[in-house]
């Protein structure tokens, strides 16, 4: 193990070229679980933030908020059943948002709600909204109105929330009559009535299962599609393909990584072939060997992932708002493990070349 | 008591559909302290012969015993914990390890044979004063002249404290009045150790240095 470290200390020039792979590869890597995260929780926080335990929507909605109407009548009588705690209503609008003294129409989803959750305040008073904070980096500021979809609906901002948005759009938070009066003066031709929202977010009393809580919400019902969080965040249109989309790039970038950091160390293995029979002629074995290649490999992976995540934290910085790239902890800790291993499974595919090395060749003779 | 015993030992390399016998049926006893020179022409069988001395190479036919160890049916990992625990090799291409100083190249030896770290260090530094290296244990093998790197792997053999060391052509690569400096100083290493060795040469003038002189030519041993 100390010669491998000697060996990176005294000629690093060896692996600068490997090095600078898996910086580029670590980059990438961080770059595409970036935009996968900030893909799917700008797609899906709207759902997220109500701390649902299930969603309610209306049986021909095929679990689309846009397509859904539940009303009162319905909301009675899920409040009727055993196990629910509370019922709070949700509905939601896409619409171009105007930014005072930006010329771009930023996206907007405007949300009415009736339950403050963890990511929400209870909701705030007509004509008022929290924005996602994300509507920041499209130039919005606290205090100011914005003017929502081509009926130009007022909304003053007078607080922030994160990760509250829908299918990329801004989540602007609104009380339910004000979501009703901007959904229908923009939409006329889809009008919500009063007591009526896209679906119902269900909290339970916490003494029932979520699966069973659903079955008997709908049986209760008769036309209700009920769906648990989880469910209703993957029924989001996209969201499947998408992260099947970019977990299988990612898969193969690791991979790549393995292959970059074999194909390496099998060359390295190749040039140091009188080095390994003098090192087994003295006694070491191909065990101490592959050992020193293992050390060798994660050394120069911990090297290139610590470079490339830096190169990472400066690319987020440069990027536009319209790239939804979002750098989440755990996505760089699943990152480091996934270039160290395949950094180290690499390293010891050079285990059958090493143990083929004829000590003998270090003293010129034999094969 | 035996250091080295090579009974009917024979080596046949393939070549091709032919094959060379670089050793016939070799029979040889190296005392316990005995300082054995093998002498011979180039081709004659000495690197080879050493090799399976040293558990590098296994012998077609015959048995290796080495001390009180028979080497003869092991296979290679049990011959690589052998050669780390009771042989010394001093290879005639030297063979330093280009990127660690005169002392890391000692210290290897621990590594690879997994030798406790702090008496390793002392017995390098005391090897490396033994052999006049002192002023240059920090020095990587680039820095050093011929002789001195010599002497180094001299150190390098005595590492593990073996029974037994193997010289192929240690002073080959050196000027008569160097040569035979070294040779004065494996003397006086495997002398004041009480071990055995095998020194092998073409060079006749270096045997003055040996207890006995055995040559070989053609592959087969005369006494
Ligand atoms: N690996 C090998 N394959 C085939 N022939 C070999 C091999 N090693 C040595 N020989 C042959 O065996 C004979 C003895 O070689 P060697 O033991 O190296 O002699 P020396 O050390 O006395 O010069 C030579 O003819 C040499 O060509
Ligand atoms: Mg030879």
């Amino acid at each position: 193990m100390k010669i491998a470290v000697l060996e990176l200390v005294r000629r690093p020039g060896r692996f600068v070229v490997v090095g600078g792979a898996l910086t580029l590869l670590t980059l990438l890597l961080l770059f595409l679980g970036g935009l996968l995260d900030g893909l799917f929780l700008n797609s899906t926080g709207a759902i997220r933030a109500n701390d649902a335990d299930a969603l309610v929507f209306s049986d021909d909605a095929r679990q689309s908020f846009l397509r859904s109407t539940v009303d009162d009548d319905v909301r009675a009588e899920i409040l009727a059943v055993d196990g629910v705690g509370e019922v709070g209503g949700l509905g939601l609008s896409l619409l171009g948002v105007a930014i005072p003294g930006e010329r771009e129409i930023a996206d907007g989803a405007v949300a009415g709600y009736e339950l403050a959750s963890g990511a929400l305040p209870a909701p705030p008073s007509p004509g008022q909204a929290y924005a996602d904070r994300r509507l920041e980096k499209f130039g919005a500021r606290l205090g100011q109105t914005v003017l929502v979809g081509p009926a130009e609906v007022p909304l003053e901002l007078i607080g922030w929330v994160e990760d509250t948005n829908y299918l990329l759009q801004n989540g602007l938070w609104v009380e339910p009559d004000t979501w009703r009066s901007v959904q229908t003066t923009n939409r006329p031709d889809a009008p919500v009535g009063a007591g009526e929202f896209q679906t119902f977010i269900v909290r339970s009393t916490g003494t029932i299962e979520t699966d069973e809580l659903i079955a008997r919400i709908d049986s209760a019902t008769g036309r209700t599609e009920t769906l648990s969080e989880n469910d209703a965040v993957f029924a989001v249109p996209g969201i499947t393909e998408q992260n099947a989309t970019f977990t299988a790039v990612i898969g193969v970038t690791i991979f790549v990584t393995g292959l970059v950091v074999a194909l390496f160390f099998a060359l390295l293995t190749i040039e140091r072939q009188g080095l390994y029979a003098l090192l087994k002629a003295i006694g070491g074995s191909s065990r101490t060997l592959v050992a020193g290649v293992v050390v060798q490999s994660l050394a120069v992976a911990l090297g290139a992932y610590l470079l490339g995540a830096l190169l990472t934290a400066g690319l987020a910085q440069i990027l536009p708002p319209s790239v939804p790239a979002q750098f989440e902890l755990g996505r760089a800790a699943i990152t480091l493990v996934a270039v160290t291993a395949a950094a180290v499974a690499g390293g010891l595919i050079s285990f059958r070349r090493i143990t083929r090395i004829d000590p003998a060749t270090a003293i010129g003779a034999g094969a | 008591m035996t250091a080295l015993v090579l009974d009917g030992v024979r080596k046949v390399y393939p070549s091709g559909d032919d094959e060379i016998v670089a050793v016939h049926t070799a029979d040889l006893a190296v005392g316990d302290d005995e300082i054995l020179a093998l002498v011979g022409p180039s081709g004659s069988g000495k690197t080879t012969l050493l090799s399976i001395a040293g558990g590098l190479l296994a012998p077609t036919a015959g048995a290796v015993r080495v001390g009180s160890t028979d080497i003869s049916g092991f296979n290679q990992k049990q011959l690589t914990g052998f050669r780390a625990s009771s042989v010394g090799f001093v290879f005639q291409a030297v063979n330093l390890v280009p990127f660690l100083t005169a002392r890391e190249n000692l210290l290897v030896v621990a590594e690879m044979t997994g030798q406790p770290k702090g008496p390793a260090r002392r017995r390098a530094d005391q090897l490396l004063d033994e052999l006049g290296l002192t002023h240059r244990t920090k020095n990587l093998p680039a820095q050093l002249s011929g002789g001195e790197r010599q002497r180094v792997a001299i150190g390098r053999a005595l590492m593990n404290e073996p029974g037994l060391v193997l010289f192929d052509e240690p002073t080959s690569a050196l000027d008569t009045s160097l040569g035979e400096q070294v040779m004065g100083l494996i003397r006086d290493e495997v002398k004041g150790r009480g071990t055995a060795a095998v020194i092998v040469t073409h060079d006749t003038r270096m045997t003055e240095f040996a207890d006995r002189t055995v040559s070989i030519i053609d592959g087969y041993l005369a006494a």
